[in-house]
């Protein structure tokens, strides 16, 4: 692996409830975020992937604990450094940025004092100081008179400007890592234009390392440098953006691709939807966890669970039929 | 129906969890039996039926006439013969004394609620749905009510009629409308907006229905959990009344007044005291865990499983 | 529109405005809007968050009495018609909601839930309800016997299904899905969007489709129907709105929506409308757009734009497609 990976997770595991009868939402998830590009994890709701984010902030609350594997952040594991070592570099090294705005910003403190709160906690600087760059940083982020913004409660905003406040707090102290979980969603689409397109100027110009998560392939598509997909709590494909969405190997991938309602697609183009539902984690099929939905499962997918294997460069993926060629189109 | 009964092209099968859904007995009956399998509520529900039947049936149970003073035999320890529980400052016997007493108490607790309940939430439920004048009048006439300490209030209304089980009942039910009415609005308020009312206008529901059949029943479980504590507290209230004279009238006492009355001789029988004290705690108690029991029963989001 | 199965004519709508004091002026959300809808045909209603697109439907649905205009079924009047014709009337148009769960009564098992419909307009014995409930829900691709469960067993798509069972039962001629399927995982979307489609194929219905989402109602509409605070800016066939959009609005709302092709758009290209700059209020005067538009004149500012014919079919609410401003050239 190069040197520029600023954080590898090794086998993470989160699961929520006992042992037995628990819920493993996070089930051996493996990957490495390097600086200056964008990683997309994309997956349907439960598969993971925010609960994936949340491990690597150390912000999983009991009943659900990180069970196993390693967070590596410059090749030291967070989950063996104490507590006040990991609220440091939250925040500081990881900034993150929450679906939505509004609830993630404290209604009673104003734009400008919780940016400057940010700041203080890891830096010893002034309040005065800190209240001024907090007036900087909404001014980067596009904040259109900042200084007078700065006064004012969450309430007061659009969604998009509140989510551009959200966004200054994550940069506040030039993280090396941002993570961004479904940071549009809640958004209109022309706002949301303007919210990726400033995530993305800033981590070019940061030169940090951008998780972003996503339900969204058109996102994906825009944004990603790498993308992970993730199914019932695994990572099923890593690839490229490029190949994900001209040479997708694993057949939820395919699916997934196939249900893209894109403002290019033909009305009379029949629908392929993927039929049945996301396992219950509580209980997850034996073998291959999307056996039970794929077109192509053969008895050795219900048998034994794939891992990840390399397909090229850069390109894994964890099924058993990977190497045949689907031909489902 | 002109529905064709043949599949459309979406998979079901796939969809719907597997297995046949179970129901062994009518869908009319298992929210009683998702209550039985609730042991702490079955409990408490037994409790209360012992108290009620044993007001009920005071005359027959008791050997013992509950106002008969007998001198001789004061401050008689619980296990004389005789007299299982003792007797009190006056001779009497504390069993029969208990067993009538529940008349009263049981009356004063359970009568008044179930009174301000029917009529808090009617209230309540009109004022939630119209919203409006409507909604501001009778919620300034509720807060009116609520503005007075609820005690005060109900020695207010008892004070000007004739002391009686009967003013007891019309006062605590005036004080507790409000609490009743306040609540029901809120649930009601919490209730139009879901979009299953809409639903139903679509459909072509009239107000009345909607009520009735949407809101309603939706409504009633946090009312009906809110009685129930309040029965308990209201026993407790009903002492209160008494003791000022404004209640039931010597010698007819309720669980209440045995305590008021017991406290002066506490050092000597504290039995006196203690036995309707713990008669009122379990029954309070009772009424509590009943209505946790049915709020759990009344929601098909709970009772099942 | 002799032809149409339902006619709406200038409907309006305003509510009062939140906070007190100075800031308390009415809201219009739906100002002055006309549209129509032919048998058989969706149409598709596409606007972002406050547009007025709910409020449109609930208007249509008599779920809210509107300030002016009014909705004709058939030729016959619904927004004008009594209590009770209105409420036979509603037989014919059914909604199904974004939040499926909650759309559902709690306390109702699924197959009353369904049939409620029915219960509600006195149609059928209890039996007959159950047989009808038992039987749609095949129809929505579910069991016969999960009439007997209650809403909460079942998963987000599947709630969706006994919702649209339920917009069923009456044998309505026109459904509203109002963001019916934006909540929905994608797997799971697809699933009922094609559901959605075989059941219009089956029993020949017509849908209105409202969604913040242009790729899902491009995928199901015949027509579409682009929404900007409270006015339809444009309107016409769908494939004509989406290859060759008029309205400054459509355009800065197509650029905006990134295509699932890496090849084809990256972030870079997303077009960036002014989007911060609106406020939920629009202007005093002119064109409701304007202070977002790129393309602003001193007329747009002045004056509430003409609805102008661009195609058959192809209305735009505009003063640069009006008669001597091809926008065309413009852009």
């Amino acid at each position: 692996m190069s040197t520029d990976v600023v954080l590898e997770l090794r086998g993470l595991r989160t699961r929520f409830g006992p042992e037995r009868g628990g819920t493993v939402a996070v089930d051996g998830v493996s990957f490495a975020l390097r600086r200056g590009r964008t990683t997309a994890l994309v997956g349907e709701s439960g598969s993971g992937k925010s609960v994936t984010a949340l491990s690597i902030m150390g912000l999983i609350e009991p009943p659900g604990h990180v069970v196993a594997g390693e967070i590596l952040l410059d090749g030291r594991d967070l989950r063996r450094a104490g507590a006040r070592e990991f609220e440091g570099v939250r925040g500081s090294r990881i900034g993150m940025v929450f679906q939505d705005p509004l609830t993630s910003l404290n209604p009673v403190l104003t734009f400008g004092s919780q940016i400057a709160e940010t700041i203080r906690a890891h830096e010893p600087i002034s309040r005065a100081a800190a209240e001024q760059r907090a007036v900087r940083l909404l001014e980067h982020v596009g904040v259109v008179d900042a200084a007078a913004r700065a006064q004012d409660y969450p309430h007061h905003f659009s969604g998009g400007m509140r989510q551009r406040a959200l966004i200054a707090a994550a940069i506040a102290c030039r993280p090396d890592i941002i993570i961004a979980d479904e940071p549009t969603t809640a958004l209109d689409v022309t706002v949301q234009a303007t919210i990726l397109r400033l995530l993305h100027d800033l981590q070019q110009e940061m030169h940090a390392s951008l998780l972003l998560i996503t339900h969204d392939l058109g996102v994906v598509a825009a944004m990603a440098d790498d993308v992970l997909v993730m199914y019932a709590g695994r990572v099923v494909e890593r690839a490229d953006v490029d190949t994900l969405f001209h040479a997708p190997r694993h057949p939820y991938t395919r699916a997934l691709l196939g249900c893209a309602t894109g403002i290019e697609d033909d009305r009379r183009a029949p629908l392929q939807p993927i039929e049945g539902m996301p396992p219950d984690l509580r209980h997850p099929p034996p073998g291959c966890r999307f056996a039970p939905r794929c077109r192509h499962a053969v008895a050795a997918c219900d048998a034994a669970s794939p891992a990840l294997q390399p397909f090229g460069a850069a390109h894994e993926v964890a099924c058993h039929r990977a190497a045949e060629v689907l031909a489902d189109a | 129906m002109d529905v064709p009964s043949d599949r459309v092209g979406v998979d079901g099968a796939a969809v719907a969890p597997p297995g046949e859904p179970r129901r062994p007995l009518s869908q009319r009956y298992w929210r009683l039996f998702a209550f039985l399998r609730d042991r702490t509520a079955v409990l408490a529900a037994v409790v209360l039926l012992a108290a009620a039947l044993g007001a009920v049936f005071a005359p027959w149970l008791s050997a013992h006439d509950p106002y008969e003073a007998d001198n001789l035999l004061r401050f008689a320890p619980p296990g004389t013969p005789g007299h299982l529980l003792g007797t009190d400052q006056q001779g009497r016997d504390m069993v029969a004394r208990l067993l009538w007493g529940g008349r009263v108490s049981l009356l004063v607790g359970v009568v008044p609620t179930v009174l301000a309940s029917i009529i808090g939430l009617a209230l309540g439920m009109l004022a939630g749905y119209a919203r409006g004048l409507l909604d501001q009048f009778v919620m300034r006439v509720l807060d009116v009510l609520l503005a007075f300490p609820m005690v005060l209030l109900a020695i207010a209304i008892a004070g000007v009629l004739t002391p009686g089980v009967t003013t007891e009942i019309l006062a605590i039910t005036v004080v507790l409308v409000p609490y009743v009415g306040r609540l029901a609005r809120t649930a009601t308020l919490g209730v139009v907006t879901m979009p299953y009312i809409e639903a139903a206008r679509a459909a072509g529901g009239s107000s009345p229905v909607i009520l009735a059949r949407y809101v309603l029943p939706n409504v009633l479980s946090p009312i009906v959990v809110y009685a129930t504590t309040l029965m308990g507290l209201m026993i407790v209230v009903g002492a209160g009344l008494s003791f000022l004279g404004l209640g039931v009238q010597p010698p007819v006492a309720d669980w209440g007044t045995m305590v008021a009355d017991g406290r002066v001789v506490l050092r000597r029988a504290p039995h006196v005291t203690v036995l309707p004290g713990v008669v009122i705690l379990i029954v309070s108690l009772a009424f509590n865990f009943l209505g946790d029991g049915l709020r759990d029963a009344l929601d098909p989001r709970t009772a099942r499983r | 529109m002799p032809d149409a199965l339902l006619s709406v004519e200038g409907l309006r709508k305003s509510f009062p405005g939140r906070g007190g004091g100075l800031s308390r002026r009415a809201v219009r959300a739906v100002a002055d809007v006309s549209f129509h809808l032919r048998r058989g045909e969706t149409l598709g209603l596409v606007g972002e968050s406050g547009c007025g697109k709910s409020t449109l439907a609930r208007l249509v649905l008599h779920l809210i009495a509107p300030d002016g205009g009014s909705v004709l079924i058939d030729g016959t009047p619904f927004t004008g018609a009594s209590e009770r014709q209105r409420r036979k009337l509603r037989r014919r148009l059914q909604i199904v909601f974004q939040d499926a769960l909650s759309s559902l009564n709690p306390r109702m098992t699924v197959g009353v839930n369904i049939a409620e419909p029915m219960r509600l307009q006195g149609l059928g014995t209890p039996a007959e309800r159950h047989d009808a409930a038992r039987e749609l829900l095949q129809l929505v691709g579910l069991r016969a016997g999960d009439a007997a469960r209650y809403p909460h067993e079942f998963s987000g798509g599947q709630c969706q299904r006994i919702a649209i069972a339920r917009a069923l039962i009456l044998h309505p001629d026109i459904v509203v899905f109002d963001e019916a399927v934006s909540a929905l995982d994608v797997s799971i979307r697809s699933q009922i969007l094609r559901l959605i489609l075989d059941l219009q194929q089956r029993l020949g219905l017509s849908y209105i489709f409202i969604s913040h989402d242009l790729g899902v109602v491009k995928r199901v509409a015949d027509r579409i129907a682009v929404m900007y605070l409270g006015r339809i800016v444009e309107i016409g066939p769908a494939e004509d709105v989406v290859r060759n959009p008029q309205h400054p609005y459509t355009r800065a709302l197509l650029r905006a929506i990134p295509i699932a092709d890496p090849r084809r758009m990256r972030v870079q290209d997303l077009g960036l409308a002014a989007a911060d700059v609106a406020s939920q209020a629009p202007p005093a005067a002119g064109c409701a757009f304007q202070p977002r538009c790129t393309l602003r004149l001193a007329v747009c500012v002045q004056e509430v734009p003409p609805t102008v014919q661009v195609a058959p079919g192809h209305t735009a609410m505009c003063h640069h497609v009006a008669p001597g401003n091809a926008l065309a050239s413009r852009a």
